[in-house]
């Protein structure tokens, strides 16, 4: 994995808890926490993907993800590291908290 | 002065109109400037231009606004009220092509994270390519 400054990359992964699975207002919730970062977010049900931008809330909600499932995290960029891990946090706090760092 | 674009709801009835509203507020949050109107002046199914108008004031930002209408009357009075404004106000205002209730809270999604007028339209019509 390249830790180049300018592009660095991160992954992670979590189990998906939340009762509905990916409805709404989960979906609104993890797009407001990825566009909070500068890095490019990427969000998939596999850790091949096919990833889906996390930024993109129809792309979000379009991946239907149900309760039980293994969501992965990847992202480019100089804060990807923190864009995983604040996303990892949100989905195992199942949805409670979303404005943390 | 809002930093994020605004929305504005025109549906034929007010209950559609105030019930998008209410998702955007539940789900999407305060960051929206976020105005709707519906129902004619005489309180009957239908759009008015100065309610549009009044709304868009209400839901302006200098980043722009988007507007969500429901069929016919609602996207022509929309284009009328739009014509209202001074002009260099009007082009920063478009009419989405997109359904009311979910192209609302989409929209504002994208715009309660700081994106652009054009990437705000795009959120609401992503998942429904123009008729």
């Amino acid at each position: 994995m390249s830790q180049d400054e300018r592009a660095l990359r991160a992954t992670g992964f979590t189990m998906l808890t939340h009762e509905h699975g990916f409805h709404a207002r989960p979906s609104i919730m993890l797009t407001q926490l990825a566009k909070q970062f500068s890095a490019k977010v990427w969000i998939g049900l596999s850790d091949n993907g096919p990833w889906t931008d996390a930024k993109s809330i129809a792309r979000v909600m379009a991946l239907k993800a149900p309760q039980q499932t293994m969501v992965f995290f990847a992202a480019e960029g100089t804060d990807a590291t923190d864009a995983v891990s604040a996303l990892v946090r949100l989905v195992q706090s199942d949805f409670t908290s979303s404005k943390d760092q | 002065m809002n930093r994020n674009v605004g929305i504005v709801i025109v549906s034929h009835s007010p209950d559609v109109a105030k019930g998008a509203a209410d998702m955007v507020r539940q789900m999407v949050g305060k960051d929206v400037p976020l105005a709707w109107c519906g129902g004619d002046p005489d309180g009957r199914l239908g759009t008015s231009v100065d309610a549009i108008e009044k709304a868009l004031q209400t839901a302006w930002s200098d980043r722009g606004v988007v507007i969500m209408v429901d069929m016919g009357g609602a996207e022509t009075n929309s284009e009328m009220a739009i014509e209202r404004l001074p002009e260099k106000k009007r082009a920063k205002v478009v009419v989405c092509n997109a359904p009311i209730v979910e192209g609302s809270v989409m929209a504002a999604t994208e715009s309660s994270g700081g994106s652009p007028l054009d990437k705000v339209r795009h959120a609401a019509e992503e998942l429904y390519p123009r008729m």
